[in-house]
């Protein structure tokens, strides 16, 4: 029973911590998410020089060997100042696919490059009817010769306007929503027959409707075997789960430091509004709702990789749902104890409340996710 | 990072659960499976028990005659102790008491008091609220006038657990009027079979008598019995409630709890099927395996930061809140469960004194009486809204 980080783990933590104090404030932010990208070339430079980019992955691929608590280390500070690059989506997801499902030869090809920095990913999973469901998926790879031919949608991909390749869940058999029969693709974004609309989400991130018409990709795009790559993809979000609920409560840490901080200089009826008992509950309860979610995120970090892949599913859902029920309640109240200035787009809080409601829209939700971890337990 | 029990730990564990199995009286063990009130001597028989084994004081340090378990393993030997059918008991002697005789008392104290603590030979209650002195304890009346090597003490004590089962009482009394309101409070030790002392029982919703009210009429204490100085009753009762408000147990606790609404929840029927599968009722019991999970490994995170000797903070207060609210929650659900048969309320099967048999499913007949002792979670030992001031205050600076 430790809950301790390492000391190198507690150097990295600081080493990210003064990433973002060095380049988020929430000026320089917004900046950077108003630009047409919406995130620094310069930055994703640093975090290869930095070993971040590569820190998951095993010494053969070009990585450092890093654990699901270094990701979530990493993650936690993001979240603090809501960084912008492309990580989950290109390290967790595209690469952790990969890691998950892929062939040796995949790996080594594609892995270095992410590592270095000189390759996005981004993992095409949800459709316009899935929902949350992975298994939902209707895109279809049928075989043409020796290649396969890729046709559909893949929905809200997230980091998909500035991905070098994709990665695609397709059905090569089965019926709607059977596990069975999903094959995941690695499909490169400037191949013919695929195309990307790109546009920001309300949290200031970028995603894109990926098309796929008539995408021809040879046999070595498959990912493992045919039909067979659901497990994968289920273990690459119930990853992208643990990673998104560090972030949160990075999130949910800064937004609870600048509500507790407003309600002791803000002065209504002649004294701070935190002499109120209404509000110091109120920030009580906020507070706690943080605490719960830390200690469920590192639960994720500390389970998400468990080779029985029950206790992997549990510890992820019931992460989920934890940081549903926190985040809500941290986003809501912030904006609520800030009154006035809390809706404006120009004060800080606002942006935070919009990523925590995103990232509960992420992976599935916390009604999804309770009726998974119910059906599990 | 990692949140794995050792081996050794495991074993330990195992130690544990083996020796409950072949210790824990057949009767005993039966009655708290359903529920049942156990009488004075039954408490003190399983109390008696563990004591001769040593762990009835299992946060004890050996040199005070305890098991010096490390911290991992006094939770896994309570974990152990309840999930193998104990009673749930609120040890007094050894969680309070002892602890600050151990710190505050005199030596004689010590020799007097203490080793019968150890083997749960004397058992103990507190003294603390009275009926104007409730959340806001330092309003306590219930005085002691020195005379000679006494001291006389008149007033009320309200709400006190267990004292019609306890020899002796460890009460706040007030010494002074003059000073401000926590200061002039005082400890005392109180022989409860002394002249002048009358124990009322209050039955509570549940049918059950658990809490007690005690009279206090012209009764001498020696002065040996005051622990401390006059004037120190408020320093040692923070002391106390700091103990009190170690909430681990309360994780097994709601852990055994589940069990029992999972195994409910698989027998009683709703349109043909298990209610565990209706899907408004499997949503709540999943919301609250998960709310579990959360104080489980936040208790984990506490207990692993104790076992590295850093000081416990205001987590103290988060777990009381959380615990408290998820078995309030179990509870709850334990009863919905019942449906019409949450109603039948015959005190005498609670009480341990019928001869007739239940109405209904044997699990059932007691799950709207704990749903409403339940209640009382949030009310003792700190209010709820007494732990969000503590946070408000010391966590949060407000």
């Amino acid at each position: 029973m430790d809950f301790e980080l390492s000391e190198d783990q507690v150097l990295l933590q600081e080493s990210v911590t003064r990433f973002v104090a060095d380049n988020y404030s929430f000026e320089q932010r917004r900046k950077l998410v108003d630009t047409d990208q919406g995130y620094s070339d310069k930055h994703w430079s640093q975090f290869a020089e930095l070993g971040w980019l590569g820190m998951p992955f095993a010494e053969e691929y070009g990585g450092y060997g890093g654990t699901p608590v270094e990701t979530m280390v990493v993650l936690e500070e993001f979240g603090k100042g809501l960084v912008a690059e492309p990580y989950i989506s290109t390290i967790v997801l595209g690469a952790g696919a990969l890691v998950n499902g892929g062939s040796d030869a995949q790996k080594q090809e594609l892995i270095p490059q992410v590592a270095e920095g000189n390759l996005k990913l981004a993992l095409g999973f949800a459709e316009r009817q899935s929902r949350y469901n992975l298994a939902d998926v209707e895109t279809k790879a049928e075989k043409s010769g020796g290649d396969y031919v890729l046709n559909g949608m893949k929905s809200v991909v997230f980091g998909a306007p500035t991905a070098g390749k994709f990665i695609v869940s397709a059905r090569t058999g089965g019926a709607s929503r059977d596990e069975g029969g999903i094959s995941l693709f690695i499909v490169d974004a400037d191949a013919a027959g695929v195309s990307v609309r790109g546009y920001p989400t309300v949290d200031g991130m970028r995603a894109g409707e990926v098309t796929l018409d008539g995408v021809k990709v040879g046999a070595d795009a498959l990912m493992g075997a045919e039909g067979e790559g659901f497990a994968a993809l289920e273990a690459t979000i119930d990853q992208a789960i643990a990673s998104a609920a560090a972030e949160a409560v990075g999130a949910m840490s800064t937004l609870n430091d600048m509500t507790l901080e407003y309600i002791k200089t803000r002065e209504q009826f002649g004294q701070p509004i935190g002499k109120f008992q209404v509000l110091q509950h109120r920030m009580v309860d906020m507070f706690i709702a943080h605490e719960e979610a830390k200690s469920m995120a590192m639960m994720a970090a500390m389970r998400i990789d468990d080779e029985d892949a029950n206790e992997r599913r549990k510890a992820a859902s019931a992460t989920k749902v934890q940081i549903a029920k926190s985040a809500r309640f941290v986003g809501q109240q912030a904006i609520q104890l800030h009154g006035g200035i809390g809706m404006t787009d120009e004060y800080a809080a606002g942006h935070y409340f919009k990523r925590l409601t995103m990232i509960d829209r992420s992976y599935g939700d916390g009604d999804y996710h309770l009726a998974r971890f119910g059906a599990l337990s | 990072m990692h949140m794995n029990f050792s081996e050794a730990e495991l074993a330990f564990e195992a130690k544990v659960a083996d020796f409950v199995q072949a210790n824990l009286p057949p009767d005993i063990k039966d009655k708290v499976d359903r529920g049942i009130e156990l009488t004075r001597e039954e408490v003190r028989r399983w109390m008696e028990i563990l004591g001769a084994k040593g762990w009835a004081a299992t946060n004890w340090d050996k040199k005070d005659g305890g098991p010096g378990f490390s911290i991992a393993e006094k939770f896994l030997a309570e974990d152990a102790i309840f999930m193998n059918g104990a009673p749930k008991m609120v040890h007094f002697g050894t969680r309070m008491v002892g602890p600050v005789l151990l710190a505050f008392g005199t030596d004689a104290q010590k020799a007097k008091y203490v080793p019968k603590i150890l083997t749960s030979e004397e058992v103990w209650c507190q003294g603390y609220s009275e009926p104007q002195a409730g959340s806001d304890l330092a309003l306590l009346q219930c005085a002691a006038v020195r005379d000679g090597d006494d001291y006389i003490v008149n007033g009320t004590k309200i709400w006190t657990t267990s004292a019609h089962c306890a020899d002796r009482m460890f009460a706040l009394v007030r010494t002074s009027k003059e000073a401000k309101k926590q200061e002039g409070i005082t400890c005392l030790l109180i022989d409860l079979k002394t002249p002048g002392v009358e124990i009322r029982p209050i039955i509570t919703l549940d049918g059950k008598h658990v809490f007690n009210q005690e009279f206090f009429d012209n009764v001498r204490v020696p002065v040996s019995d005051r622990v401390g100085e006059e004037g120190d009753g408020w320093r040692i009762a923070k002391f106390l409630l700091g103990h009190e408000r170690s909430n681990a147990t309360y994780v097994s606790m709601n852990k055994r709890n589940l069990r029992k609404l999972k195994e409910i929840s698989a027998d009683q029927r709703a349109d043909g099927a298990r209610l565990a599968d209706e899907p408004e009722f499997s949503r709540k019991l999943a919301d609250l395996e998960q709310d579990m999970l959360t104080t489980t490994t936040m208790a984990m995170r506490q207990l692993a930061a104790a076992s590295a000797d850093k000081p416990v903070g205001p987590e103290a207060s988060i777990m009381k809140l959380r615990v408290m609210d998820a078995y309030k929650q179990c509870h709850e659900l334990m009863m919905e469960a019942g449906a019409y048969y949450a109603q039948p309320f015959e005190t005498g099967h609670i009480r341990g004194e019928a001869n007739t048999s239940w109405v209904g499913p044997d699990y059932l007949y007691r799950m709207s009486p704990d749903y409403f002792e339940s209640r009382a979670m949030s009310i003792a030992g700190g209010s709820h809204e007494i732990q969000k001031d503590i946070l408000a205050k010391r966590a949060l600076g407000l």
